[in-house]
């Protein structure tokens, strides 16, 4: 079998080297299609009429007067005279007509009658949302009481942070076009070679019917895995429009109300350290809601879970409110913002630098080396021991400055992922994946390991993703497409490599297995003179080309990838406490993800994690109205996420070291997500001298801690 | 959108003519940032939209009697690039400044600012802009984290004006013409606290063009505008505080102390304005004088914070023009 393992880090040419991403120019000139971009000639528009109320029951839907509408091409009910309605921006029916304003026109004249139910749209009062609220069972480890007792210091809070939304530049949608039995499918999705199966399911199709295509998309952060009802729906009007193709895609408001959330979480933490800051007892009782389908405990206590001692709590509430999807890490940033605060918490009844807490603790975690490690060169970035102080210590005038730390792990190894690589008698390099680039740097990094293993530049290699027609490989979701597109990618190369060295050999006058591809030459090892050029060599295929296929088995590695990122953030932040504004100094954030292929997009995928901390930290939250039901603020006006201004310094370290790189590639989207919260949120308590127990942390918040009071 | 006719009328007069007498006649068009949302929202579903690009009188700065009068369709953009502005008014130039997208400081005019409509989200939702619901108001109720601490109801708002206060610190009257003549309204009288869903919130009639706005000299007039904001990208301040101090030797011999984003009218802090008087600003003067200007202020469920925001603006404001950096 060939040795599929990844070359010596000393001999590497393009893996672990800076690499621009491929189609930068184009996205930045325009010239990148998105699915949102295109316009089939004959394009129908489609427009949702959605449910005004948070719960009721639909008792008629008239869409006769929308049905003569001029223009209208098909209507079709979605939710029908009986159905029971949980959430505000529901969809009841939707149309498709020649353009977005005949359709919205149409859409005004479909009448609906409701029978209006009582809502509960807010789950931060536990106390108020009655039977909304289901406990899960109590998990108890050692003797948690008995552990409180001997405990030198305990401390106790109430922790929060509220649902936020994805916020995908390009909002959920697809162009759609199904003739008879057969669908073309132009969806922004994260799964291109599942998404078509999902919308099958629905249409009672054959899987092989939908032929899914999406060369580029606007973000999904773990909200664009399914068809979606738009999709399906969508799909069928273009049926009943004679094949037309038809154009549907939520508006902003519908986005940030429907398309997916990432839950709340809140928790009662009390957690209790000796003297010396040893962690030995922790109790939680949280509760959490997504929506309808309630919310599910974060993973508490998050990194430190060894510690001896502890009970769990938990309760899901059920709102009527959008439900939630896979939003970057799903529960992990909550899990670290609860479990740091409290330890901060602690660290400050013990009078005792944080850092050392953490340090002191790391003990209690699934890979204590790698935090200690992550823990000090975090320090050394920010100047921890310079610029720390005691909790509310550093001032100048009305600014207090403060320094606080959060943590991640996650796994991240590759999903099962086929590619195919065919070689050219010109010399020409065809890499292709039923896979997606949703902005991670997917395709330049196949690029890289193809180039790599063939000895060739990047220039020569032609990738070809985003067709379900092309081999299978898994969606992009759980930080799995990198390892897995480039174990695939390794491996498709290595053996369509092989073929050309059984050709070249011979020919060479040496074995096979003798034989190397360096610097666009097939050469003999240890003999550089004795070979030829790779044209030259992809000539002597006369009239055939080489099609190898490679396959990234997750029960069988081969050292390609693997899982188990550690994070370590550190952010340094000013407070004005006349005005509870806090502003961002520096986020300083240290990851390790293995063997890294491209050190530049990974650390751009770190950067973009941290933007997101800042707003989820500082800003963003979906503001729910328990009077009329709604999100008031579904746009980006009230919707609140950081600009360039407002995000500070960022400062990234990829631990790119010999015994990271030996365990192979893993996965990065998600774990620089996690840490963040809690970095942002413990450098406030730090500098204003007490904690802001909710975030994100908004003016009224912070001047509410500083007078000593829970709520603004 | 419902359809509209789209009229270009190149003069004034041209303009008046084609307004109505309800604001479903007729709306006006300058930079469109504010319009253009109402329209899709359906907001506003006027049967025309008047555009006034191509009205030349309506642009330009120019010296006019000892100040200046700015046309209604200058952009933000223009107002912060003029010398004379940068010279006399650093009031008007930090409120520019304080919209901070730069695609609506190329767009938004100076006349759009201050005819623009509340963002409270219960009116930009479809509630009315009082957000009345079976007789009561959702606000006093509901979400009112950005709402009014000062003005009794019914309308919670706050205005969104980010010139108003400044203008009205400075003295400024709004020229305001129709096809049957022309008024001048004082600034601070140009904004009204509606009493009902029917009325608005300005004093411009539907068939009314804001054609200029004229402030006077602010030669020896010490101003400065302060606002506390949450982020630095685009976001509405969330309180603001525009001084403009006449001084007599090192002390204060009239003050204007206008607050913005407190309340459905730009608030005259008038109380603070006389106890200020033959003062010289100090930092405890200023904190003083920022504590009388929120006194009788009466927030609602969730802006408490409003009202320390509004004090520390009116400080910091006051400790600018007088040349104490805040």
């Amino acid at each position: 079998m060939p040795d599929y393992s990844w070359p010596p880090m000393e001999k590497r040419r393009i893996v672990g080297k800076r690499t621009s991403r491929l189609d930068g120019p184009d996205k930045a000139s325009g010239k990148a299609k998105y699915p949102s971009d295109l316009n089939p000639p004959g394009l129908l528009h489609a427009v949702m009429l959605t449910s005004p109320h948070a719960h009721a029951r639909v008792k008629t839907v008239d869409i006769a007067a929308a049905k003569k509408f001029p223009g209208v091409t098909a209507i079709r009910v979605i939710s029908g005279p009986g159905t029971e309605v949980q959430w505000a921006g529901t969809e009841i029916a939707i149309v498709a007509a020649t353009s977005e304003a005949i359709a919205r026109d149409a859409v005004a004249l479909i009448k609906v009658d409701y029978e209006v139910l009582p809502h509960v749209v807010r789950e931060d009062d536990l106390g108020k949302v009655g039977n909304r609220a289901k406990a899960a069972g109590e998990q108890v480890t050692g003797d948690p009481d008995a552990a409180f007792k001997e405990a030198d210091a305990i401390s106790e809070n109430l922790y929060s942070i509220p649902v936020i939304t994805h916020c995908c530049l390009e909002p959920h949608g697809q162009v759609i076009a199904m003739k008879g039995d057969k669908v073309d499918y132009w969806p922004s999705t994260q799964a291109v070679s599942t998404v078509g199966g999902d919308l099958a399911k629905y249409l009672e199709i054959p899987a092989s019917n939908v032929h899914v295509q999406m060369d580029y998309m606007g973000g999904g952060f773990g909200g664009k895995f399914p068809a979606d009802r738009w999709g399906v729906e969508s799909a069928q009007l273009s049926k009943e429009s004679g094949g037309r193709p038809v154009k549907m895609f939520l508006d902003r408001e519908t986005e940030l109300t429907i398309a997916g959330v990432r839950p709340s979480a809140f928790a009662n933490i009390k957690i209790g350290a000796k003297k010396d800051g040893t962690i030995i007892a922790w109790q939680s009782q949280s509760w959490a809601s997504g929506g309808f389908g309630g919310g599910g405990m974060p993973p508490l206590p998050y990194v430190f879970n060894k510690i001896p001692n502890y009970r769990l709590n938990h309760t899901a509430v059920s709102i009527n409110a959008g439900s939630a999807r896979a939003w970057r890490a799903p529960n992990n940033p909550q899990a670290s913002f609860l479990t740091c605060s409290a330890i901060d918490d602690l660290a400050a009844k013990l009078n005792m630098d944080p850092l050392d807490m953490f340090l002191k603790n790391v003990g209690l975690t699934i890979r204590p080396d790698t935090y200690r490690l992550q823990l000090n060169k975090a320090a050394e970035m920010i100047e921890w021991k310079k610029n720390w102080r005691p909790r509310g210590q550093n001032k100048d005038g009305y600014m207090r400055r403060g320094l606080g730390i959060g943590i991640s792990t996650w796994g991240g190894a590759g999903h099962a992922s086929k590619a195919r690589t065919t070689i050219h008698p010109d010399g020409s390099v065809e890499v292709e994946l039923g896979s997606q680039d949703i902005g991670s740097g997917t395709r330049t990094v196949i690029s890289m390991v193809a180039a790599e293993t063939l000895g060739l530049p990047i220039s020569m290699i032609k990738v070809k993703i985003g067709d379900n027609l092309y081999p299978v490989s898994g969606p992009s979701g759980g930080s799995t497409t990198v390892g897995g597109v480039s174990s695939s990618t390794r491996k498709a190369a290595v053996n369509a490599l092989q073929k050309l060295y059984d050709i070249v050999g011979p020919i060479l006058n040496a074995p096979p297995d003798r034989l190397e591809a360096v610097d666009g030459k097939i050469r003999m090892i240890g003999n550089p003179d004795k070979g030829m050029s790779w044209q030259q060599a992809c000539q002597k295929l006369g009239v055939n080309t080489i099609t190898e296929m490679g396959e990234n088995d997750t029960k069988r590695t081969e050292g390609l990838n693997t899982g188990g990122a550690s994070g370590i953030q550190m952010a340094d932040v000013s407070v004005d406490i006349e005005t509870g504004v806090v502003k961002m100094n520096k986020l300083v954030a240290v990851h390790d993800c293995g063997l890294v292929i491209n050190p530049k997009t990974a650390e751009s995928q770190v950067l973009g994690a941290c933007i997101m901390s800042v707003c989820s930290a500082l800003m963003e939250e979906r503001v729910m109205d328990q009077q009329t039901g709604r999100v008031l603020n579904a746009d980006m006006e009230f919707y609140k996420l950081a600009g360039i201004a407002d995000i500070g310094d960022i400062v990234v370290h990829m631990d790119i070291t010999p015994d990271n790189d030996k365990r192979g590639v893993i996965g990065l989207g998600e774990p620089p997500a996690v840490p963040g919260v809690a970095a942002i949120a413990n450098a406030v308590a730090n500098a204003i001298g007490v904690r802001v127990p909710s975030v994100p942390l908004i003016p009224s918040r912070v001047l509410a801690a500083l007078n000593g009071r829970r709520n603004a | 959108m419902q359809n509209f006719e789209y009229a270009n009328p190149k003069t004034i007069q041209e303009a008046t003519a084609l307004l109505g007498a309800s604001w479903s006649d007729a709306n006006l068009l300058a930079g469109g940032t504010d319009l253009i949302s109402l329209m899709k929202e359906e907001l506003a579903t006027p049967k025309r939209v008047v555009s006034l690009k191509g009205i030349k009188d309506l642009g330009g700065i120019h010296k006019s009697g000892g100040g200046l009068r700015i046309g209604a369709t200058v952009t933000f953009d223009e107002l912060l690039e003029n010398a004379a502005v940068r010279a006399e008014y650093p009031s008007l130039v930090e409120a520019a400044h304080g919209v901070s997208s730069p695609q609506i400081r190329n767009m938004g005019t100076v006349g759009g600012d201050l005819c623009q409509r509340p963002r409270c989200w219960y009116f930009r939702g479809g509630e009315g802009l009082l957000g009345m619901k079976n007789g009561k108001s959702l606000i006093p109720g509901g979400e009112n984290r950005y709402h009014a601490i000062f003005g009794n109801g019914p309308a919670y708002f706050v205005s969104a004006s980010s010139l108003a206060p400044a203008l009205i610190a400075l003295g400024a009257k709004f020229k305001l013409v129709s096809a049957s003549g022309n008024r001048e309204v004082a600034a601070d009288k140009f904004f009204v606290a509606p009493q009902n869903e029917t009325t608005r919130e300005i004093v411009l009639a539907p068939n009314e063009i804001l054609t200029e706005i004229l402030i006077p000299s602010a030669k020896g007039v010490k101003n400065a505008t302060y606002e506390v904001r949450h982020k630095e990208a685009l976001d509405w301040p969330l309180a603001t505080a525009s001084v403009a101090l006449t001084m007599k030797g090192n002390s204060v011999a009239n003050a204007r102390i206008v607050l913005g984003h407190v309340g459905p009218v730009p608030y005259s802090a008038s109380a603070a304005e006389k106890w200020l008087a033959g003062k010289t600003i100090t930092e405890s003067v200023a904190d003083e004088a920022g504590k009388a200007a929120v006194a009788d202020a009466k927030p609602l469920s969730q802006n408490e914070y409003k009202v320390q925001l509004a004090r520390v603006a009116v400080k910091r404001a006051l400790l600018e023009a007088g040349g104490k950096k805040a």
